[in-house]
C-alpha cells in the first residue's frame, strides 16, 4: 500500500513538472512571438493552451483520486495539496500567456501595429523577471528548496516595480503620439498579464512553504521580510 | 510539564498525569519512562506498530496488568491527583471509575438487561426502578435503546456484534466512569458498525473521557481530539490529532503514519 502511493506521488510529480515546463515555454513563446511580431508564434501558444487545460484537468484528477484512494497524511497529504493548488496556478499562468498571444493576434488583424513601433525596453527586463520568478518557484517545489521560495516572494515586488516603470513610459508615448493608443493600451494590458503571472508564482513559491514548512504564510507579509 | 520534550504538548486541566512510567514483564522492559498528560471530556488515540506498548500502556490506566506474574511498575499514574498504583488504592473503586470496552465484544450469557446492570447489581444497588431507568439511559447512550427495548431480557448473545460492541460500551457507561478505556474496539466490526461506534466515541466526549487503542489511522485521525504515538515502549508524540496528520514533528511518526516504516 504505502509503496503504492510512493509510486503514484512520483507520477504525479512528474505530471505537474510536464504541467510546469509547458507553461513556462508558453510564457517565453507569448513574450517573443508579441515582441517578434511573430504570428505564427502567437497561433502555436494559443494551441498550446489546450493542451495545459487538458493536462491542469488530468492532474486535478489524479490528485482526487489518490486523495480518495489512499487518504494520505503529514507530508504526504501536503504533497498532494500543494499540488492541487499549483496545478491551479499554473493553468491561470497558461491563460495568462494565451492572453499576451491573443493581443498580438488580434493587433495584426485590426491592423493596429505601427511600423515605427515603440516597446519599452523595460518590458524585456520585466519578462525576464517574470520568467525568472516562475522557474524560481518551480525549482523549489522540485528541489524542496524553502530559501528559494522565499527569495521569489521578494523578487516578485520587482515584477511589481516594473510594471509601474513601464506605465509612466507607456502614457508618455500617448502624449506625443496618441495614434498609437490601441497598440498602448495591449502593452499595458501585456504589462499587467505579466504582472499577474508573477503573483501566481509567488503562489506557488507560498504553497511551496507550506508544503515543506507546514505553515500558510500567505497574507502574511511581515514574516517574508 | 516542565521537563517534556517539544514533541510531548502539555495538557491544562488533565484528568490523568502520566509520570515516568515504566513496566518490566519479568527482566523484559515493555514501557520505558512515559510522561504525558491525558485531556479531560477528550479522546485520545493510541497508536504505533505492533509490540510498541499501546495495549500494555491502555491496561496500565485500570491496572488490568495486576494479575501478570513478575510485572513491575515505576514511576505514577495520577488520576485527578491520586496515584493509582499507591498500595493504598482500591481497585475496585478504580476500575468503577475507569470503564473498559475490549477488542472482542464480551457480553456476559445473560440478558441485555442484565448484562447493563451487572455492576450496580455488584454494588449493591437492588431497585427496580433505579436499574431501570439506567438500562434505558445506558442504552440510549450507547445508541442501542431503539433495538433492543422490546427485547431487554432476551440473551445478549443473539445480539450482532456491532450491537454487542454497543452492548459492552452501555455496559460500561452504566456504572458512570470517567474514564472510558477502548483497546480496538472496531477491529472485528464491519464498516457500518464501525462508524456507529466511532460516532458514538465522539458523542460520549462530552461526558466522559475516552482513551482509544487503534491500528486503524484513519480511524485515530477520525475519533481523537489527541493523539500518541508510540514505538518500541516509548512515547515517541503527543499532540493534537489535526497536527499529528498534518505536520507531525518527530521523524519516526511521520514515517509510521505515512506508511513508510522498516
Amino acid at each position: 500500500m504505502a509503496r503504492n502511493l510512493q509510486a503514484e506521488l512520483d507520477k504525479l510529480k512528474e505530471r505537474i513538472l510536464l504541467l510546469g515546463s509547458m507553461v513556462e515555454e508558453n510564457v517565453r513563446n507569448a513574450i517573443r512571438a508579441f515582441l517578434g511580431n511573430d504570428l505564427a508564434l502567437a497561433q502555436q501558444v494559443k494551441q498550446r493552451d489546450d493542451d495545459i487545460d487538458d493536462t491542469e484537468i488530468s492532474v486535478e484528477e489524479e490528485c482526487l483520486r489518490i486523495l480518495a484512494l489512499h487518504q494520505p497524511v503529514a507530508s504526504d497529504l501536503r504533497f498532494v495539496v500543494t499540488v492541487l493548488k499549483i496545478n491551479n496556478d499554473l493553468e491561470r499562468i497558461g491563460d495568462l500567456a494565451a492572453n499576451i498571444a491573443k493581443k498580438l493576434l488580434f493587433l495584426r488583424r485590426e491592423n493596429k501595429i505601427h511600423d515605427a513601433v515603440t516597446v519599452p525596453e523595460e518590458l524585456h527586463d520585466m519578462h525576464e523577471k517574470t520568467l525568472r520568478l516562475l522557474q524560481y518557484s518551480l525549482d523549489a517545489f522540485v528541489h524542496e528548496d524553502a530559501d528559494l521560495a522565499y527569495k521569489v516572494l521578494v523578487l516578485d515586488d520587482e515584477v511589481d516595480e516594473a510594471k509601474h516603470v513601464i506605465r509612466r513610459k507607456l502614457e508618455n508615448i500617448q502624449q506625443q503620439d496618441p495614434s498609437q493608443h490601441v497598440y498602448l493600451s495591449s502593452v499595458l494590458s501585456i504589462t499587467r498579464s505579466l504582472e499577474r503571472i508573477g503573483d501566481h508564482a509567488t503562489n506557488i513559491a507560498e504553497d511551496v512553504i507550506y508544503m515543506l514548512q507546514g505553515r500558510i504564510i500567505r497574507h502574511d507579509t511581515d514574516e517574508i521580510n | 510539564m516542565s521537563d517534556s520534550p517539544a514533541s510531548i504538548v502539555s495538557i491544562d486541566d488533565p484528568i490523568v498525569r502520566v509520570e515516568h512510567l515504566s513496566l518490566y514483564y519479568g527482566v523484559k522492559q515493555a514501557l520505558f519512562d512515559i510522561t504525558f498528560d491525558i485531556p479531560r471530556h477528550r479522546v485520545t488515540a493510541l497508536i504505533g506498530p505492533s509490540g510498541c506498548g499501546k495495549s500494555t500502556l491502555i491496561r496500565c490506566f485500570n491496572r488490568m496488568n495486576d494479575l501478570i506474574d513478575e510485572l513491575r511498575i515505576e514511576g505514577k499514574i495520577l488520576l485527578d491527583g491520586r496515584n493509582i498504583y499507591d498500595p493504598t488504592e482500591d481497585v475496585i473503586r478504580l476500575r468503577s471509575k475507569v470503564g473498559m470496552v475490549f477488542q472482542k465484544s464480551n457480553p456476559f450469557p445473560k440478558s441485555i438487561y442484565e448484562n447493563v446492570v451487572y455492576g450496580l447489581r455488584i454494588a449493591g444497588e437492588k431497585r427496580k426502578e433505579v436499574l431501570d431507568e439506567v438500562v434505558e439511559q445506558s442504552l440510549a447512550r450507547a445508541a442501542l435503546w431503539d433495538e433492543v427495548k422490546d427485547r431487554l431480557h432476551e440473551s445478549a448473545m443473539g445480539l450482532s456484534g456491532g450491537q454487542m460492541q454497543r452492548l459492552c460500551i452501555a455496559r460500561a457507561i452504566a456504572v458512570r466512569p470517567e474514564i472510558i478505556l477502548m483497546d480496538e474496539p472496531c477491529s472485528a466490526l464491519d464498516p457500518l458498525s464501525t462508524s456507529r461506534i466511532e460516532d458514538l466515541i465522539r458523542e460520549l466526549r462530552g461526558d466522559y473521557t475516552i482513551i482509544i487503542v487503534t491500528h486503524n489511522m484513519q480511524q485515530a485521525a477520525r475519533v481523537s481530539d489527541y493523539t500518541a504515538f508510540m514505538y518500541l515502549g516509548k512515547l515517541v508524540e503527543f499532540g493534537p490529532t489535526e497536527e499529528i496528520f498534518t505536520l507531525p514533528k518527530k521523524k519516526e511518526t511521520e514515517d509510521y503514519i505515512t506508511g513508510r516504516f522498516g
